[in-house]
C-alpha cells in the first residue's frame, strides 16, 4: 500500500486529489458527500459580493457518442449569502477534520474588501485560501477575475494586499485566457503568493443551435462567452502547468493542477508535470462523486507497480523531458512497422498517409480486405498511422536512427548539412 | 394426425410472426451503434456488398445526422435498400466481412443500421432521386420482384417511361411471396413499391402473365426495349412415390399462400418434414413450426458444412425448436387413405466433393422412416422455361442466357435476376436490375 497522503504547503489531506472551486463545492451538503465519498479536499465555490445567476448555465461538446466531453458555464460565483457560506464552511471542517478546506476568494477591487474577506473566511478555520482571478465570464465584464488575471501588474498588487494580512496559506488561481501564463504567474509569485494552481476556464462557445441560431448556452435568445472545461482542455492545462515548471522563477512555489482531470491517470500526468496535488470539477459534474474511489485505488496501484512509496517520490518526474524543440536530436528516426497478423484491414492508416501525410503506406487490393505494409524509405515517423489505428500494438514505431551522434537544429545548420530535395 | 389451419389465437400468430430484427427505437441507441463503426477505407463491407453500398458512409451519415444523405448513400446503389436491410444474409456479406470479427468483436449491426435510414426515407416520404424529363423511350419490364423494380428505377430516372408487367397481383416478387413473414411484412413490400414507383415515370401492370396474356414478340414490338426479370418458378420434383399426394406441398407455395391468404388460413400438419437446408427450406420450416405444428424436421442429405443456409438461418430454426436430420435424403412418401402417412429416407453418407465443390451424398442402402402428415419441399426452385418457350429466347438449363451486357440473345431483350442465376439472393437481383438498365440506356444510346 503507498501513501497517498498529501501536504500542500502543511494543508494535508488523505489523497491528492480536491475538488476543484465550483458548483460541486458550493454548500455544505455536496461537500459532506464529496468527504464521504472519499475526496481529499475542496477548494469552496468563490465567495465574494453576492451575485444573481442566470438560466441556463451550461452548454458542452460531444463527440462521437461522448457526451461532454467539454463543458461550458456562464455561472458567476457563489450566488449564496456570504454567512451561510461561511457557517457551512465551518461545520464541514468540524466535520471532517482530517480533509483540506481552502475557500476560493473574489472580493471587489479595493483592499478594505479583500481584508475583510480573508477576515472573515479565516475566521471558519478554513485551510487556506484560493485567489480567483479566472473566471473569464460575467465576472470579468465587472473588472474581476480572469480581468485581473491577464495583468500581471494588477494580479500582483491584490496578491501584496492579500499577503498584507493573511495567515493562512495563498493558492493563486490562474486564467488561461492569456498568450503565457508565465507573466501573471511570475507577478503573483512576486507579489507573495504561497502557490499557484491552473488552469481556470478557458473563454468558448460550445456550439450552435442549428434551428434557433442561438450559440450555446441560450438565456432567452441570447448567449454569451463561457468557460471551457472537461476532458477537451486537459492537454491545454498540461502544456500551462509544464511551462510553469521548467520556469525558475514560478517552480519555487507548489502548484495545484486543474482541467480536465477524470481519472487517477490524468491526476499522475499532472504530478509528473509538476502538480503538487490536483482539482477535479468537470468530472464529478458528470459521473458524481463516486469517481474519486477508482482514482485512489488506481493512483495506488500504479504507484505500488512502479514502487513508489509516497506522492513526492514521482511530482515533478517528467519536467526533465521537457526541452526547446530546438534542442531535439535530428539524428534520431522512426519508421512505422504494421503487425500483419494484429492488422483487421480497415485502411485508416492508409488512407491517412496517402492523403495528409507521405504516402509511404502500400495498398495490395484483396477482396474484402487489403493487405497493407509500410515504404520504410518514404516514413517520415510522424506517428499519424499509429494514432489512427484501432487495433492496440498492430503499428509500431522502430528506432532506425540516421546517424550515431545527437545533433540538434543550430548544429545541423552550422554545418551545412542537406535538407530535403523534394 | 391432421393438417388444419386455425391452431393459434390471433395473439399467438402476431407474436409468432414479429419481427425478426427489431428497428433501433431511437437515434441515440442508433448512434450507440454507429460510433462504433471504424469508417474503413476501401471497406471490405462494401466490397462484398453486390450493389457496393458504401456503408461507412451512410454510417458516418447518420452520425453527423444526415440522414437523408444516408437514406440517398443506400438507395442510390439500392433501391431496395430497406427490404435488403431485413432479408440479407448480412452475416455471409457486409457484416460477415467486418473488420471488427477479425478482433473477434460483434460486427457493426449495419442492417439494422440500414432500416434506420432507409425506414425514415420511406415514413418520411422523402424525394430523395429526381426523374429526368421524359425523353419519348418505352421500356417494358417483365416482373415486378427486386431486378425489375431496380431495372425499372435506374430507367426512369433517366426519362425513359417504363411500364412493367407482374404477373401477380401485387409487386415485390419474392420479397413480397416468398420470404418469411417475420423478416419482411406484405405492408413494408408495398410501402417499398410505393416508394420506388413514387418516382414517376413507372407503371405497373397487374396479372400480367407471359405466355398467357402476355407476349413478349409484343412488348418487342411495342417498346423499345425489354427487361426480362421474371424469377423461378417452383421447386424442383423430388421424383420418389408418393409425391403427388395431398399433404405434400411446394415450399414457395406454402409460403405464398401463408403470405397471400394470411396465417390462420394457411394449414400446417401436426408433424411435419420440410426436405432441402436452403434459406427458403428454413423459412418453411420455422413458418410451418410458427403456425403451430407441433413437430417440424428438416431433412438435409448432405452435413452441416455442406448446407446452403447461413449458420444465423440454421440459429433460427434450432430456436424454432425444429429437429434437423443430417445425411437423410428422402425416398418414398406413405400414404393412407390417400393423406401422408410417415417419409423414408435413405441414410446417407458424403463421398467426393461434385462440381459444387461441396462433397456430394451416397446413399448407404439403409432406411428410416418418419411419421409426419406434412411433406414440405424446399430443394431449390426450377426456373420459368415454359414460360419463355417458343420465344425465342436461348436458355441454358432453363436459365435465360445474357452477355456481359444483360442482353439476350435477341437485341432489344435484356435479362437479370433469379431467371438468370437461378436463384440467388434479392441483393443479387438489385444489382442485376441495376446493371441491366444501365445497359438498355447504352443501347438506347442514353448513356455511353
Amino acid at each position: 500500500m503507498a501513501d497517498l497522503s498529501s501536504n500542500f504547503l502543511g494543508i494535508k489531506s488523505p489523497n491528492p486529489f480536491w475538488l476543484a472551486s465550483g458548483p460541486p463545492t458550493d454548500k455544505k451538503y455536496n461537500v459532506m458527500r464529496a468527504f464521504e465519498a472519499g475526496w481529499g479536499g475542496v477548494v469552496w465555490k468563490t465567495l465574494g459580493s453576492q451575485v444573481k445567476n442566470v438560466s441556463s448555465r451550461y452548454s458542452s461538446l460531444d463527440f462521437n457518442g461522448h457526451r461532454v466531453m467539454g463543458f461550458n458555464n456562464i455561472e458567476l460565483i457563489s450566488d449564496r449569502p456570504l454567512e451561510s457560506n461561511l457557517r457551512e464552511i465551518k461545520e464541514v471542517i468540524r466535520e471532517f477534520p482530517d480533509r483540506a478546506v481552502v475557500v476560493s476568494l473574489m472580493a471587489d477591487n479595493d483592499k478594505e474588501s479583500w481584508h475583510k474577506l480573508i477576515k472573515q473566511t479565516e475566521d471558519t478555520g478554513a485551510h487556506g485560501l484560493e485567489l480567483n482571478f479566472g473566471c473569464p465570464h460575467g465576472m470579468n465584464e465587472r473588472g474581476m477575475g480572469s480581468t485581473v488575471g491577464q495583468n500581471p501588474d494588477i494580479a500582483k498588487m491584490i496578491v501584496e494586499w492579500v499577503m498584507e494580512v493573511a495567515t493562512i496559506p495563498v493558492i493563486t488561481k490562474l486564467t488561461p485566457n492569456v498568450h503565457s501564463v508565465v507573466p501573471t504567474a511570475t507577478a503573483c509569485v512576486e507579489g507573495g503568493t504561497n502557490a499557484l494552481s491552473l488552469i481556470n476556464t478557458i473563454q468558448s462557445i460550445t456550439g450552435i443551435d442549428l434551428d434557433s441560431f442561438v450559440p450555446n448556452p441560450s438565456v432567452a435568445g441570447k448567449s454569451t462567452y463561457g468557460g471551457y472545461c472537461g476532458p477537451a482542455v486537459k492537454p491545454i492545462a498540461l502544456k500551462m502547468l509544464a511551462s510553469l515548471s521548467v520556469n525558475k522563477d514560478t517552480n519555487k512555489v507548489p502548484i495545484s493542477g486543474i482541467g480536465g482531470i477524470g481519472t487517477w491517470r490524468d491526476a499522475v500526468e499532472f504530478m509528473l508535470l509538476g502538480a503538487t496535488n490536483i482539482q477535479v470539477c468537470t468530472a464529478a459534474m458528470k459521473h458524481g462523486f463516486r469517481i474519486v474511489e477508482d482514482m485512489i485505488d488506481g493512483l495506488n496501484n500504479w504507484m505500488d507497480e512502479k514502487g513508489f512509496k509516497t506522492t513526492t517520490d514521482f511530482i515533478g518526474k517528467s519536467v526533465p523531458f521537457m526541452t526547446k524543440w530546438e534542442n531535439l536530436d535530428l539524428n534520431y528516426h522512426i519508421v512505422a512497422n504494421i503487425n500483419q497478423e494484429k492488422c483487421i484491414g480497415c485502411g485508416l492508416c492508409y488512407i491517412a498517409c496517402e492523403d495528409t501525410s507521405h504516402q509511404s503506406i502500400n495498398l495490395e487490393y484483396g477482396k474484402p480486405y487489403n493487405t497493407y505494409t509500410i515504404k520504410e524509405e518514404d516514413c517520415v515517423g510522424c506517428n499519424l498511422c499509429k494514432l489512427v489505428c484501432p487495433v492496440d500494438e498492430c503499428i509500431t514505431m522502430l528506432e532506425k536512427r540516421v546517424g550515431l551522434e545527437y545533433i540538434n537544429w543550430m548544429e545541423y545548420q552550422k554545418r551545412g548539412l542537406p535538407l530535403n530535395d523534394h | 394426425m391432421a393438417i388444419k389451419n386455425n391452431r393459434l389465437t390471433p395473439e399467438q400468430y402476431n407474436e409468432n410472426f414479429t419481427d425478426l430484427h427489431t428497428p433501433f427505437e431511437s437515434r441515440d441507441a442508433a448512434l450507440t451503434e454507429v460510433n462504433r463503426c471504424l469508417f474503413c477505407f476501401d471497406a471490405p463491407c462494401t466490397k462484398v456488398c453486390p450493389t457496393s453500398i458504401d456503408v461507412p458512409k451512410f454510417i458516418k451519415q447518420i452520425n453527423t445526422g444526415n440522414i437523408k444523405g444516408s437514406a440517398f448513400t443506400i438507395l442510390s446503389s439500392n433501391i431496395l435498400g430497406g427490404g435488403c436491410a431485413r432479408v440479407c444474409p448480412v452475416e455471409k456479406l457486409c457484416e460477415g466481412s467486418c473488420v471488427l470479427n477479425k478482433e473477434l468483436e460483434k460486427p457493426i449491426q449495419i442492417a439494422r443500421l440500414q432500416r434506420y435510414s432507409t425506414d425514415m426515407a420511406l415514413e418520411k416520404k422523402w424525394n430523395l432521386f429526381e426523374r429526368k424529363p421524359s425523353i419519348g423511350k418505352k421500356v417494358a419490364v417483365v416482373g415486378a420482384g427486386p431486378s425489375g423494380l431496380s431495372c425499372a428505377h435506374g430507367l426512369s430516372r433517366q426519362g425513359i417511361d417504363v411500364t412493367i408487367y407482374e404477373k401477380e397481383s401485387k409487386a415485390g416478387g419474392l420479397m413480397t411471396y416468398g420470404i418469411a413473414a417475420y423478416k419482411v411484412t406484405p405492408e413494408f413490400c408495398r410501402e417499398e413499391t410505393d416508394f420506388i414507383i413514387s418516382l414517376g415515370g413507372i407503371e405497373i401492370l397487374y396479372n400480367q402473365e407471359l405466355g398467357k396474356n402476355l407476349s413478349l414478340s409484343e412488348l418487342q414490338k411495342n417498346y423499345d426495349a425489354v427487361f426480362l426479370g421474371i424469377g423461378v418458378g417452383l421447386t424442383r420434383q423430388l421424383e420418389i412415390p408418393g409425391e403427388n399426394l395431398e399433404g405434400v406441398v411446394d415450399a414457395i407455395r406454402f409460403i405464398y399462400g401463408l403470405r397471400e391468404e394470411g396465417f390462420a388460413k394457411t394449414a400446417v400438419g401436426d408433424q411435419v418434414a420440410v426436405i432441402g437446408m436452403g434459406m427458403t427450406a428454413i423459412d418453411a420450416a420455422t413458418q410451418a413450426k410458427r403456425l403451430g405444428a407441433k413437430e417440424v424436421t428438416l431433412v438435409y442429405r448432405r452435413t452441416e458444412n455442406e448446407k446452403p443456409c447461413t449458420d444465423v438461418e440454421l440459429e433460427i430454426a434450432k430456436l424454432d425448436g425444429c429437429k434437423i436430420i443430417w445425411l437423410a435424403s428422402p425416398k418414398e412418401i406413405i400414404s393412407e387413405n390417400g393423406k401422408v402417412k410417415s417419409l423414408v429416407c435413405s441414410k446417407m453418407e458424403l463421398g467426393a466433393p461434385d462440381e459444387s465443390g461441396r462433397r456430394f451424398p451416397f446413399d448407404t442402402g439403409e432406411t428410416f422412416t418418419l411419421e409426419v402428415d406434412m411433406v414440405i419441399k424446399a430443394t431449390g426452385q426450377v426456373p420459368y422455361s415454359d414460360l419463355l418457350q417458343n420465344s425465342g429466347i436461348e436458355l441454358t438449363k432453363g436459365k435465360i442466357r445474357i452477355d456481359a451486357n444483360h442482353t439476350s440473345n435477341i437485341g432489344n431483350v435484356f435479362a437479370g435476376g433469379d431467371c438468370v442465376n437461378g436463384g440467388k439472393e434479392v441483393v443479387d437481383a438489385v444489382q442485376a436490375g441495376k446493371e441491366g438498365a444501365k445497359s438498355i440506356l447504352k443501347y438506347l444510346g442514353i448513356i455511353e
